[in-house]
């Protein structure tokens, strides 16, 4: 065991047991799983991906590059670090053989998301943040401040109780202020624009399988801030050398963290290797505990406060040294040790050790500041970007900017504080800063990228720049050696920075490696002309589940059911999806024998029934609009093609519209009400596309036209009763109404009861056949359908779905918008030049029509197509060939097959395509290729049944 | 994501709003005496400046009215929002 007697602030009175790689440990609370593997003497945790080499712990935070693992129990979860998982009873976890495990069974956990509005947001809770916390707060602010850690402090936390009473005063003041939300376990991991910031709790997941299953497991919150003040600190950066991977070696603030914070000594024999001040920290501490340390340190001249400390404790200093590789056989067992002068190591020796603690200095945490669109600045004494400009209501505090003082720190984060209140509005006088013992005065560090290395890159030492990566200093120079000056081409040639951990370790070192290496005697290639690498969100790892929130299953995305879906669902209807609409394709029948019919056979019957006696379709999906003023007869005459202010009250016409390029984009009836009111159709998955459109006009092209559109789709229950025996079934339940083509021709409507339900009857048809559309309110839709239902049933009605509709008017040669056309198309193009008026001087669309390329004789034009062998069908969107001739490459193509079904009153397939010249190649023999073959075909008008249209009235 | 100050109903979140392309491109006054060429540049043609661009936008999710706005192409930055029949303030770049 290698805890510490006392300290640390895991709670010792909580003992958790845990299974890691199989074997029973046990831990207390407070522990990470990395502290705890620790604790009981693991450090080798994973093996890397690409090399199988041993690999441990190398960081105590989101930072690390190494340590990951799987998560079997309560639930599965592949790639976690170590470092960030708290301890919780009965945590099953194993080390991470290359790759991770998805899930293989249902999340029943919740996710779910929060809004939140503050005046300043304050992001991580070191000394920096609860001082800003602390100012916005006091002055009324309302203040949202969130840290990943489950307890506040930041960087404290990892100190000797270094003002534990302030933070825990602070802390007890922000939790007794409504004004104030303290977010714990939560990491912000995207800036997006105005003081928008998504942050991630994890709420339940620390407890395991007590998590109470109500609980949401994990929570976005959306979080709209008016100021932003980011104190996310600083992550240390390694120095790399060869072997620097092995389990042992880890970052000296990392070595510190868990000596103080979880109460571990890392190793009894410890060489802390640094290039600046700050590690020495960690070997004081090291040393205190009883570990026997040596300072390794870059730099010839020592400062004189840690050297006279080391001195005091008995720890060995070998100043202008570096370290140059390490021994081991798994765990590090021994460090090599070189002095450093000029930039190159002179001979080795070998140094025991179980501890390897490396510090190449601080990289401040600027993936929010970035992200906001801040621009960086390369500080050449600390080896680092920092922020270099100012963001609008964005302020950076702390370590984050480059401060690495804890006076500075918590100044700046107070002066940060005032600077966004008066923005706000609100004056507000600093909190006085807690006393602090005097900081000795720190001295520049040295940056040091890697140790120079004459060992054979390609043998088995390497210098490994991202671990989880396996990617080292030969994979950069293979990259600028190959002529990659980019630090973005270096990046996707090593991969380095890709990881889960997106480089915060590596990222900086790549680009300080790259400037060496493509500098040459003549030519110094800075650091700060290379830059780095973009802070794309997520800062850290997000679970899809915790995006998804509550939005999965069926509240992904809405679904939307007619009045009469419930009868659909209960006769057997089979569903197909339209926009978000669920229509009845068909409703296949069951045989006594209990066999179902395939769809083929249902659509036959269903149209054959249709035609010969009787159906009916729900089209309550269809598009309606409602159009009222004193203008919109003209409104409408501008859009649709054809004339519609010319129609009488009581009376219907098809219509047409198209974009200004002359292209159809939607077709439907218009149906006039009154001087001042039309309803209009749409096609069923246009309806909202159509609405903007129009609207659109209406609003900023002729605002001066008095109209106003409402969409009426889903207030009317629209069912077509269609079929020669229709108004024998309408007759029976409409007996006021008189039903002759004298009193109610084709393109009118009327009122009437039907069935004790006030209906609007249209009399047009989308088949050719003598046909009703009956709108009620959609309260009395199921109804009225029961009723015809019942009433077509001496006639044999039969109900049908899209499919037969398709048929339907496909044999009538009437084009679906979107299926038969695809924006290239104009109304000419299918044969419906009679929908364009003359008459009118403009519409949309008029203008383009005379263009040279829609005057082309050869445009591609609507035709039907049957296939010479009629029980051949045609694939929707087989190229047509206009010659059987494949060896001449490329084949020319004249078009494709948009419709294709079988039908019962044509006696086999047929097919409507897009042609080119089609009209002209009437009665031609053409060729549609489909899986691998020719299938030959006859050119024909689209209209193929029923040409004079004797149907209609039935 | 951004906020959109429409001019009906104040700053909402940009998901609520659709973009209309580049404003201020009127529908020509007659379109049939107009060229091949001067029709096809009214249809296909419109500004791809970097910087400040007058476009239209729509509150499609809210009060549905359509509005104008500047946006400073490179950094999405809406300079200025204006109702429909309002002339095109002047903005500082
Ligand atoms: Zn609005």
């Amino acid at each position: 065991m290698t805890r510490v007697a006392a300290g640390g602030r895991i709670d010792r009175n909580t003992e958790l047991a845990f299974t890691f790689d199989g074997k029973a440990y046990r831990g207390y609370a407070g522990d990470t799983l990395a502290s705890a593997l620790l604790a009981n003497g693991v450090h080798q945790v994973a093996t890397s991906i690409c090399y199988g080499r041993p690999r441990g712990i190398m960081a105590a935070g989101v930072e690390d590059a190494n340590a990951l693992v799987q998560i079997e129990t309560p639930f599965p979860e592949p790639m976690l670090t170590a470092t960030t998982v708290e301890l919780y009873d009965g945590l099953v976890a194993r080390g991470l053989q290359g790759q991770g495990r998805l899930a293989d069974l249902p999340d029943q956990a919740r996710y779910d998301a929060m809004h939140e509005h503050c005046d300043v947001l304050v992001v991580g809770a070191g000394p920096s943040g609860l001082m800003s916390a602390l100012t916005a707060a006091r002055a009324g602010a309302r203040v949202v401040l969130l840290d990943d850690q489950p307890e506040l402090g930041g960087s404290l936390l990892a100190s000797r109780n270094q003002l534990a009473e302030w933070v825990s005063a602070v802390t007890s003041e922000l939790n007794s202020l409504a004004t104030v939300r303290v977010l714990r376990r939560t990491t912000a991991f995207g800036y997006y624009d105005d003081g928008f910031v998504l942050a991630l709790e994890k709420r339940t997941d620390h407890l395991g399988a007590a998590a109470p299953p109500a609980a949401a497991r994990q929570r976005i919150w959306r979080i709209r801030a008016r100021q932003v003040i980011l104190a996310t600190g600083a992550h240390e950066r390694p120095v790399v050398f060869a072997d620097n991977d092995r389990p042992g070696i880890m970052l000296a603030g990392a070595g510190r963290a868990y000596l103080n914070r979880y109460g571990v000594l890392g190793g009894n024999r410890v060489v802390v290797f640094t290039t600046n001040d700050s590690a020495y920290t960690a070997a004081l501490d090291l040393a205190d505990a009883g570990a026997a340390v040596t300072v390794v340190d870059a730099r010839t001249e020592i400062p004189q406060h840690p050297a006279a400390e080391c001195a005091r404790r008995g720890v060995a200093l070998k100043a202008g040294h570096v370290v140059t590789g390490t021994s081991g056989n798994g765990r590090v067992t021994g460090a090599h040790i070189a002095p450093y002068a000029d930039g190159k190591a002179g001979a080795r020796q070998g140094i025991g050790c179980d501890l390897l603690l490396v510090s190449g200095g601080w990289n401040p945490t600027v993936h929010l500041f970035s992200q906001a669109r801040g621009k960086l600045r390369y500080d050449e004494s600390l080896g680092a970007f920092v922020p270099g400009s100012s963001v609008k209501a964005v302020r950076v505090a702390g370590s984050a900017a480059g401060v690495f003082t804890l006076s500075g720190c918590l100044s700046g984060a107070a002066d940060a504080a005032v600077a966004a209140l008066q923005e706000l509005g609100l004056s507000s006088a600093p909190p006085a800063l807690p006393s602090l013992d005097a900081e000795p005065e720190t001295t520049p560090g040295l940056v040091l990228w890697a140790v120079p290395d004459k060992g054979d890159e390609s043998g088995p030492c390497r210098r490994f720049v991202d671990f989880q990566r396996d990617s080292t200093v030969a994979d950069i120079l293979r990259a600028t050696g190959a002529g990659l000056t980019s630090v973005e081409h270096v990046k996707r040639y090593t991969t380095i920075g890709t990881a889960h951990d997106q480089g915060k370790t590596s990222g900086m070192i790549a680009s300080g490696i790259m400037a060496e290496a493509l500098s040459t005697d003549k030519h110094q290639v800075e650091v700060a002309s290379l830059g780095t690498t973009t802070f794309r969100p997520p800062y850290a790892s997000v679970a899809f589940a915790a995006l998804a929130g509550r939005d999965r299953g069926e509240i992904f995305d809405p679904v939307r059911v007619t009045e009469i879906h419930p009868w659909h669902l209960e006769h057997g209807a089979v569903f197909e999806n339209v926009g978000q609409w669920k229509r009845p394709r068909y409703y296949p029948q069951r045989s006594a024998a209990g066999s179902i019919e395939d769809i083929d056979t249902a659509v036959l019957r269903e149209c054959r029934t249709t035609r010969e006696s009787v159906g009916m379709m729900d089209g309550s999906t269809l598009g309606k609009i409602n159009v009222q003023g004193s203008d919109a007869g003209e409104f409408l005459d501008r859009l649709y093609t054809n004339l519609m202010s010319t129609l009488k009250p009581g009376f219907i016409r098809y219509g047409a519209m198209c974009g200004m390029d002359g292209m159809i984009i939607d077709d439907g009836t218009v149906a006039r009400v009154s001087d001042t009111e039309f309803v209009l159709t749409t096609t069923t998955g246009n309806a909202a596309m159509i609405l903007d459109w129009m609207e659109e006009f209406a609003q900023t092209e002729w605002p001066e036209l008095r109209v106003n559109l409402t969409s009426v789709t889903e207030q009317w229950v629209t069912i077509a009763l269609v079929g020669p025996r229709s108004r024998d079934v309408l007759a029976s339940v409409a007996a006021e109404l008189d039903l002759s083509n004298e009193a109610f021709g084709f393109m009118t409507w009327r009122d009437a009861s039907v069935a004790g339900i006030e209906a609007r009857i249209c009399r047009i048809s989308f088949s050719g056949e003598l046909a009703y559309e009956l709108n009620v309110n959609a309260w009395d839709g199921l109804a009225l359908w029961e009723a015809l239902i019942e009433a077509g049933k001496p006639y044999g009605i039969t109900p049908y779905g899209t499919e037969t509709m398709h048929v339907l008017r496909a044999e009538k040669g009437y084009p679906i918008i979107g299926q038969d056309t695809d924006g290239t198309v104009t109304p000419q193009d299918l044969g419906m030049g009679w929908v364009v008026s003359k008459k009118k001087l403009d519409f949309i669309g008029k203008r383009s029509f005379s263009r040279a390329e829609n005057q082309r004789p050869d445009r591609k034009q609507l035709v039907g197509l049957l296939p010479v062998d009629r029980t051949v069908l045609l694939d929707e969107g087989a190229q047509v060939l206009a010659t059987a001739d494949l060896s001449q490459l490329p084949v020319p193509m004249l078009g494709h097959v948009t419709s294709s079904y079988r039908s019962a009153a044509l006696d086999g397939t047929f097919a409507l395509a897009l042609v080119r010249a089609g009209r002209e190649r009437i009665g031609q023999r053409l060729h549609a290729w489909q899986d691998g073959e020719l299938v030959s075909v006859t050119v024909t008008d689209p209209v193929l049944y029923d040409k004079e249209g004797a149907r209609r009235d039935g | 994501m951004q906020l959109i100050r429409c001019p009906w109903c104040g700053s909402r979140e940009e998901v609520e709003f659709h973009y209309g392309g580049q404003a201020h491109v009127s529908y020509p006054e007659n379109p049939a005496e107009l060229s091949d060429a001067e029709w096809a540049r009214y249809v296909f043609f419109r500004a791809n400046p970097r910087g400040p661009l007058a476009e239209r936008w729509v509150h499609a999710a809210g009060c549905r009215r359509w509005f104008n706005a500047v946006r400073d192409t490179s950094t999405h930055e809406l300079l200025a929002v204006y109702r429909i029949g309002e002339p095109q303030p002047e903005v500082a770049r």
